[in-house]
């Protein structure tokens, strides 16, 4: 009697325990994939981007420890300080321009009106065409032979003889921009315009009712309500900036004179130019640093 | 009427230069023609395309959609280091972790390899998917699975059979968005791939402007946008919904 009670009590004890543990072999199991990607393909570089930095490692031939040389060259390598110095003269410019014409774009196509899908559509559709495809499309249109531009500027009497998009550096960087817009300004329309629809309806017919007015409603209601979409927009906007490559690379070659060239273009160069993965993980890391700290910083103060 | 105004004048400057192109690249139907003929032939680099594109979907769907579930419905010791882990990879600018990429790869026998390539698109791609799929599955009735258990399926079989049915629209936008980024991608297939016989498109049409001695072709370079584009264009417009369900769901945020 006292036996069955105590078997029968182990029985019911066990079974749920035994089906936990099987739970979390199970879940275990479905996550395995995930794991295994994460762990070999990012924190595995994560780690070896470090150790490479602290060797001298050519893209052929043996790895020597050479810390903290690669570190230290940074300083004599003036390529990187120009790049560094037009990356966030680059980044500063196409984010004011970039958020601007992308919360205009929200603001006309936020109503629900007819037609206003095809508009939305309109302004998107350059988003879902690659970087490097409309980096190339740009190439075409403005050049001087063969793109539509200058000949249409000029029958209109704006300009009297050819532009040089790229020939210039302020030019090359003022063509690359509007690319730029051209491409992303619908994305980041997209985003804002999730921040504007999640704003109730009623809180704009209060202060309609209060007598606002549409520039009072825009600044006391509309920007701060959007702040936290804004926020994400500029984080994306800013750390896409910093980390600019396909547009220089494919657009204006890093030219004229090197002085469109982008920090991530000076790691790459160093990398597969220069033979010197050492020299490039050492940049990366920086890159890294600086941008997890600014993605930390201005996650903390936007929101 | 004037916002009409305003917003049809906006429409014709933001597809003004996809219809440029499309026209400039049919001006001289022997654009395709010298364009089929470049490098390797240009059906070679829309086959790595394809291939590439193919296995990083698939590969996407498959581990986000296991991991999405096993995040949804079961407790497992380390589940929130590997969740946060994962999505520590929207933190990490991907340009700064491509050159150590390139050494691993090396390693695994995967260098200048579009499967090592996709793996690696399937990475970048996981953070969104697997917040996508793992909402989607917190979001399905726990009776629907308890249903199926009832039934005598093991939870493996409940997932394949029904619960996979049921989020679709998360695999969708997971799908659309893994394809946009694994066919445009410029800056990995440039590094990583390293033998012409393997370029995908991006790499192999932005090489007409480069390795050509002489003039560019500018009429066969609109020609190799439109093959890039155009598959995206109308991937797009089809699948609208899906695409805006992304930005929707608020995974971009992280």
């Amino acid at each position: 009697m006292t036996l069955t009670v105590t078997r029968s009590r182990r029985a019911a004890h066990s079974a749920p325990s035994a089906r936990w543990r099987s739970r979390k072999v199970q879940g275990w199991l479905y996550a395995a994939p995930t794991a295994v990607i994460v762990g070999v393909l990012f924190l595995a570089p994560l780690v070896l981007v470090v150790w490479m930095s602290l060797n001298r490692w050519p893209l052929l031939g043996q790895a020597t420890f050479n810390a903290p040389a690669n570190y230290v060259k940074i300083a004599d390598n003036p390529l990187f300080l120009d790049a560094v110095v037009f990356t966030l003269k680059y980044t500063a410019i196409t984010t004011v321009l970039l958020s601007g014409v992308a919360l205009g774009l929200a603001l006309l196509v936020q109503d629900r009106r007819p037609g206003i899908a095809f508009f939305r559509t309109a302004f998107f559709l350059p988003g879902a065409v690659g970087f490097a495809a409309a980096g190339l499309l740009f190439y075409g249109m403005l050049n001087n032979d063969f793109g539509p531009i200058d000949p249409m500027l000029q029958a209109l009497g704006i300009t009297s003889e050819p532009v040089k998009w790229i020939g210039t550096p302020n030019m090359a960087l003022f063509s690359t921009i509007t690319l730029v817009i051209w491409r992303f300004a619908g994305f980041n329309m997209l985003i804002l315009l999730t921040g504007l629809q999640a704003i109730p309806t009623e809180v704009y017919e209060a202060a309609r009712s209060d007598g606002a007015n549409r520039w009072q409603i825009f600044t006391r209601i509309t920007l701060p309500l959007l702040r936290p979409t804004l926020a994400l927009m500029l984080i994306l906007s800013v750390t896409g900036s910093l980390l600019a490559f396909d547009q220089f690379f494919v657009f204006t070659n890093g030219g004229p004179d090197n002085s469109t060239v982008s920090m991530v273009m000076v790691v790459y160069r160093d990398a597969f130019f220069r033979f010197d993965l050492g020299g490039a993980a050492a940049l990366s890391v920086v890159l890294l640093v600086a941008l997890v700290g600014l993605n930390t910083l201005m996650m903390r103060r936007l929101r | 009427m004037s916002r009409y105004l305003t917003l049809s004048a906006l429409a014709v400057l933001f597809l003004f230069p996809l219809v440029w192109s499309g026209y400039a690249s049919l001006e001289e139907p022997s654009n395709y023609l010298e364009m089929a003929r470049f490098g390797e032939g240009i059906d070679t680099y829309a086959v790595n395309s394809v291939l590439v594109s193919v296995m990083t979907v698939g590969g996407t769907l498959v581990v986000s959609a296991l991991g999405g579930y096993g995040f949804a419905r079961f407790d497992f010791p380390g589940k929130n280091v590997l969740f946060l882990a994962t999505l520590a990879i929207l933190m990490v600018p991907y340009a700064t972790i491509l050159i150590p990429l390139y050494v691993l790869l090396g390693y695994l026998g995967l260098q200048n390899s579009l499967v090592g390539l996709s793996l690696v698109f399937v990475m970048f791609q996981l953070p969104f998917a697997l917040f996508m799929m793992r909402n989607a599955f917190e979001a399905l009735p726990r009776e629907l699975e308890e249903a199926a258990l009832v039934d005598g399926c093991g939870t493996f079989r409940a997932f394949a059979r029904i619960l996979l049915h049921a989020v679709r629209p998360a695999l969708i936008t997971v799908g659309l968005f893994a394809f946009l980024a694994s066919w445009n991608d410029f800056f990995a297939p440039l590094i990583l791939l390293n033998d012409g016989s393997s370029f995908t498109l991006p790499v192999a049409v932005v090489s007409m402007t480069q390795h050509t001695f002489g003039a560019i072709d500018y009429g066969m370079l609109q020609a190799g946008v439109m093959v890039m584009a155009l598959p995206c264009l109308v991937l797009f417009i089809v699948l609208q919904r899906h695409y805006v369900r992304g930005f929707m769901s608020g995974a971009l945020r992280g």
